[in-house]
């Protein structure tokens, strides 16, 4: 096997921009994920029926359809009834939207171990809802989520080669270019496995710290 | 002050409770039940397991929806679906924080220190300033003896000392009413007493009105003015500690007293 070092030293900065991408793509995903999680949560102890029905509903969606489908009709399909984004909001919206009910299903788990006294003492001071889950309930629910969090953020990041099929210029599809133009495939591949390795062993480690730090 | 006062035999009731029927699923666990307490009044709930003792607190403090009747405290109903949960920014009736509750398993926040217990409520709720606040939890912590623990976690401090951090964290928003659901029940015997030792102060020293479910009739006998023996959602006897535990002419009260002395 050769390994040309000059050669993957010089594609550094082209598979970079890639990663770049995929980065921005992750973290804001990301973000809408946890977001639209702690919301799916939320309305699952609704006492609204419809508001419960709805929550349900779209977890059941995003979890039973593949990833690729769901990027699939959000890219070439949305486009045909007149809703055009550009591929790397596709990206996002689409890591986002399926990942976030995954973490839904983590947040009510986490939320449900909240014991229900911490509910009746909140109420037995006269907080409001909205004060009882900011500042009694979800600071609670965050330290057994913390480790859970770290595993689909790094889930998500390993996922973003599937974003290739959207055209997106993240990692991934940087490295098959490259290969693709100048025929060579050690290169370019090691060098987007390590990058994929710098972040999310780093990322697992940030994880482990957060959650012994945090109390309860 | 209305213009009824000065007719009324003294103070009108703080606490009203009519023909109040609170089911869970098929069992009917407070049967139509009457009680009237006047301000300031010290009174113990006694009686046997699954009588409804617990339930007749939960009620007051509206932790508990009710099927039937009505009540009110300090003039104002409470409603008998339990919670009162509102999305906020959606108008609601002004709640006024009359009634402090303690709870069997003292509840305290785990995520939050000693003094952070005491104040969140007062800073969330009332909105106090943060020196206010502060100044209270001083003064709340030092009645129950812990004013060295104020950095502390919940879950470094004895089941006695939590149960204290509990009823100074209830007496910040400064009730009117205070309700203790058996609030020594969850302790080890020998940290009981300096549960019973605070509330004996503060019974002493507070004009509010406190409601009492125990099975310490030593305690009930030195703190109550008046003594309610509830069995199967009634109140079966009501009168002074002496009538009710010392010479009860009710026979049921009577097993039941025998019974808790055999213990």
């Amino acid at each position: 096997m050769n390994f040309d070092y000059a050669f993957a030293w010089s594609i550094v900065p082209d598979l970079f921009q890639g990663l770049l991408v995929t980065l921005q793509v992750v973290i804001l995903g990301f973000l809408l994920a946890v977001l639209l999680g702690l919301l799916l949560a939320i309305a699952q102890r609704s006492k609204n029926p419809l508001v419960q029905k709805l929550s349900a509903g779209y977890l059941s969606f995003f979890r039973h359809t593949p990833l690729m489908v769901q990027l699939y009709v959000l890219f070439f399909a949305l486009p045909l009834a007149g809703l055009t984004l550009p591929a790397i909001s596709t990206g996002v919206i689409g890591l986002g939207l399926y990942y976030a009910a995954y973490i839904a299903e983590a947040f009510r788990g986490a939320i449900e171990g909240v014991p229900a006294g911490q509910w009746e003492a909140a109420r037995a001071l006269d907080f409001d809802s909205a004060t009882t889950w900011r500042r009694i309930v979800l600071p609670q629910a965050l330290k057994p989520m913390l480790p859970v969090l770290g595993n689909y953020l790094i889930g998500m990041f390993k996922e973003t080669p599937l974003l290739a099929v959207i055209t997106i210029p993240e990692l991934f599809q940087a490295a098959k270019q490259i290969a693709g133009m100048t025929y060579r495939y050690n290169e370019p591949y090691t060098v987007m496995a390590l990058m994929f390795l710098a972040i999310s062993v780093p990322t697992s480690l940030l994880f482990k710290y957060f959650e012994r730090r945090s109390h309860v | 002050m209305s213009d009824l006062a000065h007719v009324m035999p003294g103070p009108s009731p703080q606490i009203i409770l009519k023909q109040v029927v609170k089911n869970f699923g098929a069992t009917r666990v407070i049967d139509h039940l009457d009680l009237s307490i006047p301000a300031g009044q010290k009174v113990a709930l006694i009686g046997p397991s699954g009588s409804g003792k617990s339930t007749v607190l939960r009620l007051i403090k509206g932790l508990e929806a009710y099927q039937h009747g009505s009540i009110e405290v300090a003039g104002a109903p409470v409603p008998a679906k339990a919670g009162g949960w509102h999305w906020p920014g959606v108008k609601k009736p002004p709640v006024v924080h009359r009634v402090g509750m303690v709870f069997q398993q003292f509840n305290l926040f785990p995520h939050l220190t000693v003094q952070q217990n005491v104040t969140e409520a007062p800073l969330q709720v009332l909105k106090l300033s943060r020196e206010e606040a502060l100044e209270r939890a001083h003064q709340y912590l030092g009645l129950v003896g812990l004013n060295h623990k104020a950095d502390a976690y919940p879950a470094q401090l004895s089941g006695g000392q939590q149960q204290r951090v509990a009823i100074a964290r209830a007496l910040a928003m400064r009730p009117q009413v205070m309700l203790f659901d058996e609030v020594t029940s969850a302790l080890d015997p020998e940290l009981v007493g300096e549960v019973l030792a605070v509330i004996r102060a503060i019974a002493h020293e507070q004009q509010m009105t406190m409601l009492l479910v125990t099975h310490e009739m030593k305690f009930a006998q030195d703190i109550a003015d008046r003594v309610l023996f509830m069995e199967a959602g009634r109140i079966v006897a009501d009168g002074s500690p002496n009538q009710v535990l010392v010479d009860p002419d009710n026979e049921r009260t009577r097993r039941f007293l025998n019974l808790v002395e055999q213990r």
